[in-house]
């Protein structure tokens, strides 16, 4: 019988096996996408299905869950003889979205981790390398129409055989992949970090016995399980629905629905995608792993504290995403899944839950990663290059707060690179970098503000690339509060201004120095009515050129008066009181 | 003690309870304390009660060393200078932006205020670019213009801050002097001025900060010396920064930016002081207090420094600063069973006030020191508030209740869960600052202090396989220490960014010799006596294609590109364990830490060797029952100071002192060394 002590105990110690493989994979990586970016995640997985055991706290949220997925398949095929069979010092590569993946870019190694030569678990980590071949540099291309033009495939095969490297596979790799010359750098690091956790893990239960361990992890996910049925009981039988857009698919200009109904079902909350769009033909589809992902993304954003295991996942039933773009396969493009897909999937379901759980959930975040891409050849220094501009939008209004300006994806927790090393290395300058005004939703508590940007090019030829979202429609307000800014892209060429056919899309736009390009990012949606938005709060927001004051009479029901403006309480509880009865009145409704 | 001598040097450090005073004769060694309740207010009002209370005859005293939380608190809670920013067409918004982050991984949630609010940041045209050149010249005009609408705003301090300007500070400059003529006081920063790297969020947000504080910092510091003056001391003030480095009062309020988190540090300056006389110099210090704990990583008796230090949610000071990582929180952590029926510890903390449950300031929630007390570890009667707060059995009330009845465990054992697992925890964030800089935790010895670090000690070392703890003699007054043993430090950083295989060796040996020049003479201007001046050279480097940079430390200034390569990919394996031979490196910046050494202080009579008796038993004030792996154990209480010069003692033991208690686990083996620290040889077992 175990005691709670030890149970905490070993809880803590599987999170500091991972954490340490987190900090070592970030640390050793030559990327920066990994070392800076932190778009990476380690964990531990059961050797029977590759359910998740414990997983870094530091890992990119988007990895929430994926590993379990491909450590599942990947059992699966060893016991179906697909795969060859594990022996001791073997590390797996595999980054095929359709055996439990995400996008090409993440890279998986899986490693058997035996004890008194049995497999007592699998240590697994992904890593976003910057490049895995395909049409486009980077592999996020707006337009592909299948999985080949995106990059190489590589289903598990073993990378390191009893330890060592195998250099044809590796050889193999480099030759289908961009700046391969780099990647050595990563692969050390993904590997080492592997090592680290054997080693760590080794300890673990060399000092607490291999059987008190086994039964701590079973306990464990038992204890999650709980912890996640407490939350769901406080949540109302629903169903609570709701709908989410996506864009386009970057190939055929229509949106694409994510509708979903949650209910809760005894202990369980079934989260049910009946309904939503079919797979599309672009790159915007999503492959049942990254779904799965985002559901419990989204939910570890409403419920911080639970641990990040296959126990607190239990209770999430996800359903009625066969068929449609949210569990697409071979050969369906699937670049955009990890980036912008699962963000909507997460907006949908804050959307549906908002209304159950108003002080957990906010109004809808900018939700898109902003990925502006320019490649071309800078006659100066007589290179190529590849640039990369991620950028923030707004986060939603929520119970307590106004949401933050410029906040990172839901997905991801990276930073965004400086302006000016971006202009040390890149032909390019900004003409500004500053806050859209008047970009968040209207709400008691108002959306956060996006992010406006223009970049002109200096010197030689480029193709400008986009991969957006939130173009058609912007993020959801709730409780009463609108919607914030939709994105939007203008490409200024040769003196004229253009916006891409697919708003917030678009693949090699050739761009002339002196082109631009202006990024204009999502605001947050607001939250509550914003007609009870504090007036003080409204002249703050017109004194600081968050919104302008017709905006506060329009949007907010607040008279202002004088300068800097402050609220005029009577025009402003009179136009507030005609507004609401306006409301009230069907013949306005 | 007998009278003052002449030349005395007094280290006093305010910090969010209490200001610590260490009034130390050089001569003799003689040490005075002092430890009065921190005037949040005005801090000059705290600092002067300790002198009073040390009795100081100011007359006397030669030297004083400041280490203040004025500019810490200004920033953290935002009570600063109304402050204004002129910056370059398109950019204003750059400090409220940031680098697009969130506070916390999971929760779309979060507020940033930023330092200089949006109406008072005002744009001028002006552009540079990333090669240095004028894109856009600079409107003069438009600066004087900007100038006067933020006097007018009501600013008292302003600060410039270009794109690039680290490329080309001509503009800056430019607009420098034409604030000059306007601007009625000295307070305007220029953004290159105080640090001269790319990196336009960190760099402006730095600048920002300087100027936020500047006015609020001079005002204090020359309140202090004018007080200071009135009671008869001559002597120069001088200011800890957080370089851990003394600056002197006079010029201290021009690069104020650099005093925020000098707490930390100086307490860090202290342990490697106190490290490198007693022959440990490589330490992990481990300062836990009320309300946070701090670690740090000392090799070779220095300590670390970092330029890249977030003091808070996107609020990133790049001026060196000691490295030092705040793990978690102190003895207010609470704890909770929650929903998995878990027990968790943290990271909610009852801080200060309403603080834990003993300290009977109305705390409702089990903590950390409650635990402690309940485990007989802390003597209820020494408690600071032991008058009117809850008795142990009512504390123990609560564990049962909240804690053990979810747990199944009674009281004493809801206890002992709550600090096997605060330390299970603390061990593991020590583990992650060692393994982030290369280190394994088995190679160092864990100086322990802080109010509450001499208590945990033991069992932290034992669950990192650490084989020795250091008490130093005054673990409560550590930072204040740090005061007194600080040395004068300037710290320069130039940007070179030059691939290693184009460096250019002459321009580098010139850099060196201009940052060392500099330096000197900005000692020579400090009215300090120092023994020798000292210089630390080092490179950021990094390999083509990576943002993130390596400090390799050199030998001196002289150094040739395969020296470099060879001490690069040594520091790189050293710290990432991967060997990356392939790659190409590039020196990012040239850095140079010049130090005046003052003469080292003799720290063998922090405790008075008169206090001392002839054996243990004299020394022993009682015995209480502690508990440890499950069983009481009666357990000797000792008074430190009156523990005799040489002993052997093997625990369990408690050690008291007014400063702080020191737990002995049973197994571990206690002795103290000529300057009275205590050295604690971890034993076997699993406490």
């Amino acid at each position: 019988m175990l005691d709670p002590i030890t149970l905490s105990v070993i809880q803590a110690g599987l999170m500091q096996v991972c954490d340490e493989m987190d900090l070592t994979f970030s640390r050793a990586a030559f990327s920066p996408v990994i070392a800076e970016a932190n778009d990476r995640s380690d964990g531990i997985y059961a050797a029977a299905d590759g359910a998740l055991i414990a997983q870094g706290s530091g890992g990119l949220p988007v990895f929430v869950g994926t590993m379990q997925y491909s450590t599942r398949v990947l059992i699966e095929r060893i016991a179906a003889g697909i795969t060859a069979p594990p022996e001791p010092g073997d590390t797996y590569i595999v980054n095929d979205p359709y055996l439990g993946g995400t996008h090409l870019m993440d890279v998986r190694f899986a490693r058997p981790f035996y004890r008194d030569g049995r497999i007592f678990c699998w240590l697994s980590n992904t890593g976003h390398w910057p490049d895995t071949g395909g049409a486009v540099p980077g592999g996020f291309s707006a337009s592909a129409t299948s999985v080949e033009q995106e990059g190489l495939r590589l289903p598990p095969v073993k990378l390191f055989k009893r330890g060592e490297m195998d250099r044809e596979i590796y050889q193999i790799i480099c030759s289908n992949i961009r700046v391969a010359d780099q990647r050595i750098g990563d692969v050390k690091a993904q590997a080492a970090a592997l090592s680290v956790g054997e080693e760590r893990l080794a300890a673990l239960l060399d000092r607490y016995g291999d059987d008190t361990v086994r039964a701590a992890i079973a306990e464990l996910r038992t204890r999650a399980a709980r912890q996640m049925r407490a939350f769901i009981a406080t949540i109302p039988e629903g169903p609570h629905r709701s709908v989410a857009w996506v864009d386009s698919d970057g190939v055929v200009n229509e949106p694409l629905a994510i509708r979903l109904a949650v209910t809760r079902a005894g202990d369980d909350l079934v989260f049910d995608f009946t309904g939503s769009s079919p797979p599309c033909a672009g790159p915007m589809n999503s492959v049942e792993a990254t779904t799965l992902s985002s559901v419990y993304l989204a939910m570890r954003h409403i419920f911080p504290e639970l641990p990040i295991s296959a126990g607190a996942f239990e209770p999430v039933k996800v359903t009625g995403h066969r068929g449609t773009f949210l569990d697409a396969h071979y050969p369906r493009p699937v670049s955009g899944c990890a980036a912008e897909v699962s963000q909507r999937i997460a907006e949908a379901v804050f959307a549906a839950l908002v209304d159950a759980l108003p002080d957990r959930v906010t109004a809808a975040p900018a939700g898109t990663s902003g990925n502006f891409a320019l490649g071309g050849h800078d006659p100066e220094r007589g290179s190529d290059y590849v640039m990369y501009q991620l950028s923030g939008g707004g986060y939603g209004g929520n119970a307590d707060h106004d949401g933050l300006a410029n906040g990172c994806s839901t997905i991801g927790i990276s930073k965004a690179p400086p302006i000016e090393i971006m202009e040390q290395k890149f032909p390019v300058l900004y003409r500004h970098y500053r806050l859209r005004e008047g970009s968040g939703g209207a709400g008691r508590h108002r959306g956060g503000l996006g992010l406006d940007y223009e970049v002109e090019l200096r010197r030689g030829m480029a193709r400008a690339s986009f991969v957006m979202d939130h173009g058609r429609f912007g993020p959801q307000g709730a409780l009463g509060g609108a919607d914030g800014a939709p994105n939007r892209v203008v490409v200024t060429r040769n003196g004229h201004e253009e916006t891409p056919e697919h708003l917030s899309k678009a693949q090699d736009i050739p761009l002339a120095p002196g082109d631009r390009v202006r990024v204009e990012t999502p605001g947050g949606g607001g939250y509550g009515d914003p007609l009870t938005r504090d007036p003080e709060a409204v002249a703050e927001d017109v004194r600081l050129g968050r919104h302008t004051r017709d905006a506060a009479r329009a949007l907010f029901g607040v008279v202002l008066t004088g300068e800097p403006p402050r609220p005029d309480p009577e025009a402003t509880r009179t136009l507030r009181a005609e507004r609401t009865r306006g409301a009230a009145d069907p013949q306005h409704a | 003690m007998g009278e003052a001598e002449p030349g005395l040097v007094a280290g006093i450090d305010v910090g969010g309870t209490f200001t610590d005073l260490v009034l130390m004769d050089p001569a003799t060694g003689a040490v005075r304390l002092a430890k009065v309740p921190t005037t949040p207010a005005n801090q000059a009002e705290g600092v002067l009660a300790a002198l009073d209370a040390a009795g100081a005859d100011l007359s006397r005293v030669d030297l004083i060393v400041h280490g203040t939380t004025t500019t810490t608190n200004a920033v953290l809670e935002r009570k600063l200078a109304r402050t204004g920013m002129i910056t370059t067409a398109g950019f204003r918004d750059v400090l409220e932006l940031g680098r697009r982050t969130r506070p916390a991984p999971y929760g779309m949630v979060g507020r940033f205020v930023p330092i200089i609010p949006r109406d008072l940041r005002l744009e001028v045209a002006e552009r540079m670019d990333a090669a240095g050149d004028a894109v856009v010249p600079l409107d003069e005009a438009g600066v004087a213009a900007a100038g006067r609408a933020l006097l007018a705003a009501g600013c008292e301090s302003v600060v410039v801050h270009f794109l690039h300007a680290y490329a080309n500070p001509a503009h800056e400059r430019r607009a420098g002097e034409i604030l000059a003529g306007l601007w009625p006081n000295g307070h305007v920063t220029l953004g290159h001025a105080l640090l001269s790297e790319s990196r336009e969020f960190e760099r402006g947000v730095t600048a920002a900060v300087n100027a936020a504080v500047q006015p609020l910092l001079e005002r204090y510091v020359a309140r202090l010396r004018t007080e200071l003056a009135a009671r008869g001391y001559a002597g120069d003030l001088l200011v800890m920064n957080g370089n851990g480095g003394m600056v002197s009062a006079r010029t201290v309020a021009r690069e104020a930016a650099k005093t925020v988190m000098s707490g930390p540090a100086s307490g860090v300056m202290a342990a490697a002081h106190i490290g490198r006389r007693a022959g440990v110099p490589d330490l992990i210090t481990y300062d836990m207090g009320g309300t946070s704990t701090d670690v740090a990583l000392i090799r070779g008796a220095e300590p670390p420094v970092s330029n890249e230090i977030e003091v808070d949610y996107a609020l990133p000071i790049h001026v060196p600063m000691v490295d030092v990582r705040t793990v978690g929180a102190g003895g207010g952590s609470i704890a909770r069973v929650n929903a998995a029926g878990l027990l968790e510890v943290g990271p909610e903390s009852a801080g200060a006030v309403p603080g834990p449950i003993c300290y009977g300031r109305g705390g409702a929630d089990p903590t950390i020191s409650d635990a402690n007390l309940v485990l007989g570890r802390l003597d209820p009667d020494k408690l600071p508030s032991a008058a009117g707060g809850p008795a142990r059995d009512a504390v123990a009330a609560v564990f049962a209740e909240r804690l053990g009845a979810p747990l199944g465990l009674d009281a004493v054992a809801a206890a002992e869960a709550v600090i096997r697992l605060a330390n299970v925890k603390m061990a593991g964030a020590i583990r992650m600052v060692s393994v982030s800089l290369g280190a394994d935790p088995r190679d160092f010895t864990l100086l322990a202090f802080g109010g509450a670090g001499p208590l945990h000690a033991c069992a932290l070392a034992r669950e990192l396989g650490i084989p020795r703890v250091l008490v130093p003699g005054r673990p409560g007054i550590t930072n204040a220490l740090g005061c007194v043993v600080a040395d004068l430090r300037h710290d320069f950083v130039t940007t070179l960014n030059m691939a290693l295989d184009r460096l250019d060796e002459d321009r580098l040996a010139q850099v060196f010799a201009g940052q060392a020049a500099e330096g000197a003479a900005l000692i020579g201007a400090e009215r300090v006596a120092i023994r020798a001046v000292r210089h630390r050279f080092s490179l950021d480097m990094q390999f083509i294609g990576q943002t993130h940079l390596l400090r390799v430390d050199l030998d001196g200034p002289d150094v040739d590109r395969n020296t470099l390569r060879r001490k690069f990919a040594e520091a790189y394996f050293a710290r990432f364990r991967v060997d990356l031979g392939e790659g190409r490196a590039a020196v990012v910046n040239a850095n140079c830490s010049v130090i005046g050494e003052r003469a080292g202080l003799d720290l063998s009579r922090l405790i008075a060797p008169s206090g001392r008796k002839a054996t243990l038993e004299e020394a022993r004030t009682g015995q209480r029952d502690c508990r440890f792996a499950g069983q009481w154990h009666p357990t000797p209480v000792y008074w430190r100071d009156h523990l005799p010069a040489r002993f052997t003692l093997t625990g369990p033991a408690i050690v008291e002192q007014m400063d702080c208690t020191i737990l002995i686990e049973p197994g571990d083996r206690v002795e103290p060394d000529a300057d009275g620290n205590l050295i604690v040889t971890i034993g076997g077992g699993d406490a």
